[in-house]
């Protein structure tokens, strides 16, 4: 295994630590002992297999589903008691491997009551209907920041899949959160689109802690600062791009490439 | 002793007639994802097609014995004509369509039914208590109880068990199981889908039908008998669980027990104990008792 | 940017409902005033499935809200009007905050179900009750509306122009309510609610507040159609009447405001018609126009209407 060479953000308390989470599926495996510390405002890619347990790990912080044991911490704050809902209120924001998006609404609409809701809970004893004039503004910016302004109209049901995914992401970014993890932002998607779009999405989570689960290694090597690789529920490799890619182990369960 | 055998026994009896109902309409939840409103009226035709060939027969002169295979019919007419009618000609229209919609085209079928019922066989009622009265009664304690109860205890079990084994052990039955997992992916693997859409409303209606004419000799067949009917086959589909028929089975004994318990000690709740049941069942168990487990969303 | 035009339509159209108030022929006095009141009834039940939800026991609210009324004047010597609308909106207010407590948390077959229940739940305990009049019911007299006394004859057309002023104002309400952030939130929890939670907000207040406010609106309606009938029976809330809203819901559709008293309005009338000419086959008159519309309009009127809007 890959041990985690000292980096530069190490002195700093970490943002988001996650101690020996483990949970299980019946008889599958999906976190065993799983033990990371992420230091704020890094990039970090979660590469593995399907079924190696990363989508899991993101449910369990967001607080979908509950280890059956372990503790995980954003800010010295308790994660597993917590609803999606209240991780969401802490400042941790996620992205979909499938996008979930309200389909019969337009884009620009999607957008709108994503806004809305960031606001409303900013007011909340104050009035809901937040004036017309400024979600307006902070939605057609968020439109245009990420390119969906040709798309505001159409129903989110009949948008391109890369389209969706953006939207995805950029419904996760409104809520302004510290923390943001990514479920698979360029699956789906044709391969000349998806530096495109990782472009947009890590200039929009300037100053972010990003966490991403990518199948594509050019990806990850690009844009990650740190890698952790997972297999059958564990981290196998912990480090630098470069070093986990190149790993034995990483190379046999995750890339799949077996030089005997 | 005999106060909780006489209890628990009426129990059994109601539940056996909810069963038949609930069976037909969690089949074809399961299959169709539709709920047939339209279930009750399934089963008033099949109360007064019972009365009318009963009666015929019995206005002829025959032997009321033979009755028996009558109610039989009867139920097998309704559910062989009137089911495929039903799918083909008005279900089908509305394939596709949401839920909701579904459901108000089975009320829309209900609604018509109801009055073609009534221009058919009139509004007077129909009674045939014959095939009720003949076998005589049998005795708990010192409460009798009429045989035919008996019969429809064993009418229950016996068609709960023929769809049980059709449903598991026969190939066309594991279609049909695939069918109520998913949809698409039986279509896909070459299931012909129509076809068991078919089969499976008609069997839910010839259960329906067949709880209709078990039930004509004990009642007074007249317009409206159906309406109750549908209701409380929901509640015991919903409490068993969607498109499961052990499911039904065992909602329709709790159901018909609690009932039956609740009729001799607080008869004021008569009424609406099966809906007190279903709620505390659904606060336990939100999906109901036999709920199909679901896939992972995200 | 289109513009709004509902809010004038409803008070154009109520105001020329108003004017009429005097002079129209008492039948038809009679027939508007049961079709706002179920309309009321609808509007709450359109929330609801703006929502994503469908409940198959508004007949609850309708039957609680008749009740109350109804009780006050028989048994707590109450003979204004105006209370006993107040006391129907009150108290089905009341049980709705109570039983949305649980029923909010379920979906689907399972909110319709369970909504059912509580309504045939409330059908078993007055059909049992001798005292409530069982299946018969009782009268219900009101002397005096907000305090002014009714001369004989008059009551009806002062019902009505109760129920129109109501529709005017729940119409008006829910619209603005539907147009705000609140009303995109409904139509999102409908598409995902998983997504509504993980944007940090409560589905479950959402759909709490809107059941109670369709709760609110069933008391009212069913207030008013007492009143204006004259008589209370449990058949207000067997699941009968509950489905006849949701028939009016989809025959309407959901888009506007207006259609739920549009829908109400062409029921009563073709029930009317229908009882008149074909009293045998009412029911199955009524089964057939609901297989065409599901099959030609599956928006419900509205969308002719909205369909003409968009052409012009």
């Amino acid at each position: 295994m890959v041990a985690r060479r000292a980096a530069e953000g190490d002195n700093v308390n970490p943002i988001l630590v996650a101690t020996g989470v483990n949970r299980s599926f019946g008889a599958v495996v999906a976190a065993a002992d799983l033990n990371v510390a992420v230091a704020p405002e890094s990039i970090v890619g979660l590469i593995g297999a399907n079924g190696a347990g990363k989508t899991t790990f993101i449910n369990m912080v967001t607080g979908y589903l509950k280890p059956s044991s372990g503790s995980i911490r954003c800010d010295g704050r308790e994660l597993t008691a917590l609803e999606p809902r209240r991780v969401t209120q802490l400042g941790v924001s996620r992205s979909f491997q499938i996008p979930q998006l309200f389909n019969t609404l337009s884009v620009r609409e999607n957008l709108l009551v994503a806004v809305g809701i960031v606001a409303a809970a900013a007011h909340a004893w104050a009035h809901s209907d937040l004036s017309p004039g400024r979600a307006g503004t902070a939605t057609d910016e968020m439109l245009e920041r990420f390119g969906l302004g040709s798309y505001r109209d159409r129903p989110a049901g009949l948008l391109p899949e890369g389209v969706r995914k953006l939207l995805d992401v950029a419904m996760a970014l409104v809520v302004k959160p510290r923390v943001l993890l990514l479920d698979e932002p360029t699956s789906g998607v044709s391969a000349d689109e998806k530096f495109a779009i990782m472009d947009l999405v890590m200039g929009a989570a300037r100053g972010v802690t990003v966490l991403f689960v990518e199948h594509d290694m050019d990806i990850v090597g690009r844009y990650a600062r740190r890698v952790l690789a997972f297999a059958d529920g564990r981290i196998i490799a912990d480090g630098e791009p470069a070093a986990v890619l190149a790993d034995a182990e990483v190379r046999r369960y995750v890339i799949g490439e077996d030089h005997a | 002793m005999t106060d909780l055998a006489a209890v628990l026994f009426d129990g059994v009896v109601y539940s056996s007639w909810l069963f038949l109902m609930a069976a037909g309409l969690t089949l074809i939840y399961g299959v169709m994802k539709i709920l047939n409103i339209a279930h009750g009226s399934l089963y008033a035709l099949g109360a007064y097609a019972a009365a009318s060939m009963v009666g015929a027969w019995l206005a002829g002169g025959h032997a009321a014995v033979a009755s028996y295979a009558l109610l039989a019919a009867a139920a097998l007419a309704v559910g062989l004509i009137a089911g495929p009618l039903l799918e083909r000609g008005l279900l089908r229209l509305a394939y596709g369509k949401d839920e909701v919609v579904l459901l108000l085209v089975t009320y829309a079928v209900f609604l018509i039914l109801e009055d073609a019922i009534k221009l058919v066989w009139g509004v007077e009622s129909l009674m045939v208590s014959e095939p009720y009265a003949l076998p005589g009664n049998f005795y708990i304690g010192e409460l009798a109880y009429p045989v035919y109860n008996l019969i429809l205890i064993g009418a229950a079990v016996a068609l709960g068990l023929a769809v049980a084994w059709g449903l598991y052990r026969t190939r066309s039955g594991k279609l049909l199981l695939a069918v109520i997992h998913d949809r698409e992916i039986s279509a896909a693997m070459g299931i012909n889908v129509d076809r068991v859409y078919l089969y499976t409303f008609t069997i839910g209606a010839t259960l329906a039908a067949a709880g209709g004419a078990l039930t004509a000799p004990t009642i007074a067949v007249s317009p409206g008998i159906g309406v109750e009917v549908i209701v409380l086959s929901f509640a015991v589909v919903v409490i068993g669980g969607l498109g499961s028929l052990g499911g039904a089975a065992l909602g329709a004994l709790m159901v018909g027990v609690v009932r039956s318990i609740m009729v001799r000690y607080w008869p004021e709740a008569e009424l609406f104990t099966i809906y007190l049941v279903m709620a505390l069942v659904l606060i336990a168990r939100p999906k109901g008792l036999f709920a199909a487990p679901e896939a992972r969303k995200i | 940017m289109t513009r709004d035009h509902t809010p004038l339509v409803l008070v154009a159209i109520c105001a020329c409902l108003l004017a009429a108030a005097p002079v129209a022929p008492q039948w038809l006095v009679f027939l508007l005033t049961l079709a706002l009141a179920k309309g009321l009834v609808v509007l709450g039940l359109v929330l609801l499935m703006r929502t994503g939800l469908v409940s198959f026991g508004q007949g609850l609210y309708f039957g609680l809200g008749a009740y109350a009324a109804a009780l006050l004047s028989a048994r707590g010597g109450v003979l204004d009007g105006l209370v006993m609308i107040v006391a129907g909106i009150v108290v089905a207010a009341a049980i709705a905050a109570a039983i949305g407590l649980l029923l909010a948390r379920y979906r689907e077959i399972f909110f319709a179900m369970l909504s059912l229940a509580f309504s045939m739940i409330l059908y078993g305990l007055l059909v049992k009750s001798s005292t409530l009049g069982s299946t018969d019911g009782f009268n219900l007299h009101a002397k005096s509306f907000a305090g002014v006394a009714l001369a004989d004859g008059v009551g009806g057309r002062v019902f009505y122009a109760a129920a129109v002023i109501a529709a005017l104002g729940a119409g008006l309400a829910v619209h603005r309510y539907l147009g705000s952030h609140y009303g995109r939130l409904a139509t999102a929890i409908r598409d995902n609610e998983l997504r509504v939670e993980y944007l940090g907000a409560s589905v479950f207040r959402v759909v709490y507040a809107n059941y109670v406010a369709a709760g609110a609106l069933g008391g009212l309606g069913g207030a008013l159609a007492a009143l204006a009938v004259g008589h209370v029976d449990p058949e207000t809330t067997y699941w009968t009447t509950s489905g006849e809203f949701v028939f009016v819901a989809v025959l309407g559709g959901t888009g506007n405001v207006l259609a739920p008293f549009l829908a109400a309005g062409v029921f009563e009338a073709v029930r009317t018609l229908a009882n008149q000419y074909a009293p045998n086959v009412w029911q199955m008159t009524l089964g057939v126009v609901m297989l065409l519309l599901i099959l030609f309009l599956p928006a419900g009127l509205w969308s002719l209407v909205a369909r003409r809007k968009a052409t012009t």
